[in-house]
């Protein structure tokens, strides 16, 4: 059963996704192309709790966060939302979810409607939750989601549209979206990629903010693992289609165990840290998930690689408390 | 000019004409480049980098114009040089990276073709001869020589960067300019690249100008680098100078917006406000309006000029410092 202070679990999901061949192929030699884009992957995201999943492209990070809010369709696989199975097929209850699961997108520039004022933008989902507001109550409830946004005063920006934003401002609006429905849990996909350094730590600290005002939960998706580092409670390391390893920020950015995830913290550029460290630059890159290889799917790189991890693969297994790791032979390379 | 610098950049003005008016990117910009050195150019979006570059190799837009100084190229100055002078500094002398350029391959033509075709623009060799220089920069920058004739859609993302830098160094160029040349890359793409960048130059003692947005590429790429703010030098120096000895305000926020993974884990803090308006800029100190360390009524009349503290080359901007 499930615990009960998990907002999200997820069991075993898998997400294919079927490519497109040609009528040929596909009716007459019935030839299949599969991308296993997320294979078999258990995760769990606590109330309250910021998880982020770091990979590269093609991990499966962003199918993750889009299969759990049914914006991609699983293959197999079981999805709870707060202690119970996600009712895609019912109308009322995906309409409840909705209200209380929210997704923000990394590209500010074209999740936003260029045609609707910043008020029509951030007063649309109030529209759907089955509340009437008068129009008095609805303004003060989009200033107040501005306001928590960062963008002061609300009320000069009541009647702005998209265009007249920066990206910065944009994406608060897209937070302002979100919180203005109290959500439980949000999926936050890559949403400071497209940002100046100058403003990105603004934002994330909305995301801190709102996790410690409303209790908020969020699946934060990046690349950058010094920014999941910053705000997250635990991270999850992607591979082609698996979580490799998961632990708490700190764990991973200073003890990781898989090859994988010492490679990509090695790698991290900072600014002004006068220890040369050793870094691990692996060779090639990610292989296509729709071939992906044999055993262990990251020995084709791992610089670690024995015979055993070519034909077997490696499930996740807990090294020490919260902290799983799925490999063979997981240890420090110094 | 001096002897050891292939290129000085003297009070250099670049503007652009919109209906609003006159937009200052670059308005007085000096540095110089010594042979064999790797300069970084950083700032926020806007702040007149790419400009710099594009003014380098004058590739500026059709509303753009450099209304005033000097870009002299080892001795000779550019600034006034026609488009068709141009044409013969471009890739022969200077070549650049663009920002996003691994995208804009020609998908229906073979990479290694495209290749060849600059190097045969600017150069009277033969195609048997252009071929065999594609297959050696193919060696240089780690490409299988066996995919000489494959198109774009066969590489991977790290390997068209690979392509467009092997075509920068077509011509053997003294300088190549990189804009944002990791951006968009994965991160153990990008570790390669930085490796690949850091390995070229000591092989071909390559002079280089980055630009980027990510001060922490800087530190891996770059000998000096120039921070620059509504289209000025805001400070300039050895890397091991601005982060570690910092001056400006500026370069100060932008160093603390940067979260060090190996450090301490403690939130990192934005720069408040917006950069200026370019179109209509404050009379004083451009980055009054958004300082912590504003020191009265002067910053906001005059503006400070780039002038050397302390250690060598370290120059700065800043009211704060000239009083010292």
């Amino acid at each position: 059963m499930s615990e009960k202070n998990n907002i999200v679990e997820i069991k075993d999901l898998k997400v294919d996704f079927q490519i497109r061949q040609g009528f040929v192929k596909e009716v007459i030699k019935r030839e299949k192309k599969i991308v296993k884009a997320v294979d078999r992957v258990n995760l769990s995201i606590g109330k309250g709790e910021i998880v982020s999943l770091v990979g590269e492209s093609g991990s499966g990070k962003t199918t993750t966060g889009r299969a759990i809010l049914q914006l991609a369709p699983k293959t197999s696989g079981e999805i709870l939302f707060d202690g119970k199975p996600i009712e895609a097929k019912s109308g009322a209850y995906m309409k409840a979810f909705r209200a209380r699961a929210q997704m923000i997108f990394q590209d500010p520039y074209q999740s936003l409607n260029p045609r609707f004022t910043v008020t029509d933008i951030v007063a649309e989902p109030l529209l759907f939750d089955g509340t009437t507001y008068s129009e008095e109550e609805r303004e003060a409830r989009v200033i107040e989601a501005l306001e928590f946004a960062g963008l002061k005063p609300g009320k000069d920006f009541l009647n702005r549209y998209p265009h007249e934003l920066s990206g910065g401002q944009r994406q608060r609006v897209s937070i302002a979206t979100c919180f203005v429905m109290s959500p439980d849990f949000i999926v936050a996909d890559e949403p400071v990629s497209m940002l100046d350094a100058s403003v990105r730590a603004d934002i994330l600290k909305l995301f801190v903010e709102m996790k410690t005002q409303k209790n908020t939960s969020l699946m934060f998706i990046t690349h950058d693992l010094s920014l999941a580092w910053l705000i997250s409670d635990r991270i999850a390391i992607m591979y082609l289609g698996k979580i490799v390893e998961i632990g708490s920020a700190d764990l991973i950015a200073g003890k990781c165990m898989h090859p994988y995830s010492q490679a990509l913290t090695s790698v991290v550029t900072v600014v002004g840290d006068r220890n040369k460290r050793k870094r691990i630059v692996l060779e090639g890159e990610t292989p296509s998930p729709i071939d992906i290889p044999s055993g262990c799917r990251f020995h084709t790189r791992c610089p670690l690689v024995q015979e055993r991890c070519r034909v077997e693969s490696p499930e996740l297994r807990e090294i020490s408390e919260g902290h799983f790791v799925a490999c063979h032979f997981p240890e420090r390379i110094e | 000019m001096e002897r050891d610098n292939i290129l000085e950049v003297k009070d250099l003005k670049t503007y652009f004409k919109i209906r609003e008016g006159i937009v200052k990117a670059v308005d007085g910009v000096s540095f110089e480049l010594k042979h064999g050195e790797s300069l970084g150019f950083v700032g926020e979006s806007g702040c007149g980098k790419t400009t710099t570059a594009l003014s380098i190799i004058k590739l500026l837009s059709e509303n753009g114009y450099i209304e005033s100084g000097k870009i002299l190229f080892g001795g000779e100055d550019l600034a006034p040089l026609s488009e068709n002078e141009m044409l013969s500094k471009r890739w022969n002398d200077i070549s650049m990276i663009f920002q996003g350029s691994m995208n804009a391959l020609n998908p229906v033509m073979k990479v290694g073709d495209q290749i060849i075709e600059a190097i045969r623009l600017h150069e009277p060799v033969d195609a048997k001869e252009a071929r065999e220089r594609v297959e050696r920069l193919f060696k240089l920058v780690n490409i299988d020589t066996g995919l000489v004739d494959s198109y774009p859609h066969e590489f991977s993302g790290g390997m068209r960067q690979r392509a467009i830098i092997a075509m920068a160094l077509a011509c053997n160029p003294s300088l190549i300019i990189g804009d944002e040349p990791t951006t968009a890359l994965d991160v153990m793409v990008q570790a390669q690249i930085i490796d690949l960048i850091n390995d070229l130059r000591q092989k071909l003692n390559m002079s280089m100008i980055i630009i980027t947005h990510d001060l922490s590429i800087i530190s891996e790429v770059c000998d000096r680098v120039a921070v620059m703010y509504a289209g000025k030098i805001v400070e300039i120096g050895t890397v091991e100078e601005v982060i570690f000895n910092y001056k400006h305000p500026y370069t100060e926020k932008l160093i603390k917006a940067f979260p060090n993974i190996f450090g301490e884990r403690e939130m990192v803090a934005s720069i408040p406000g917006v950069p200026p308006n370019l179109l209509d800029p404050p009379k004083g100190c451009l980055f009054a309006a958004r300082c912590h360390k504003k020191i009265g009524d002067i910053c906001d009349r005059i503006q400070p000029e780039l002038k050397e503290i302390g250690a060598e080359g370290h120059m700065v901007a800043c009211h704060l410092w000239e009083a010292n």
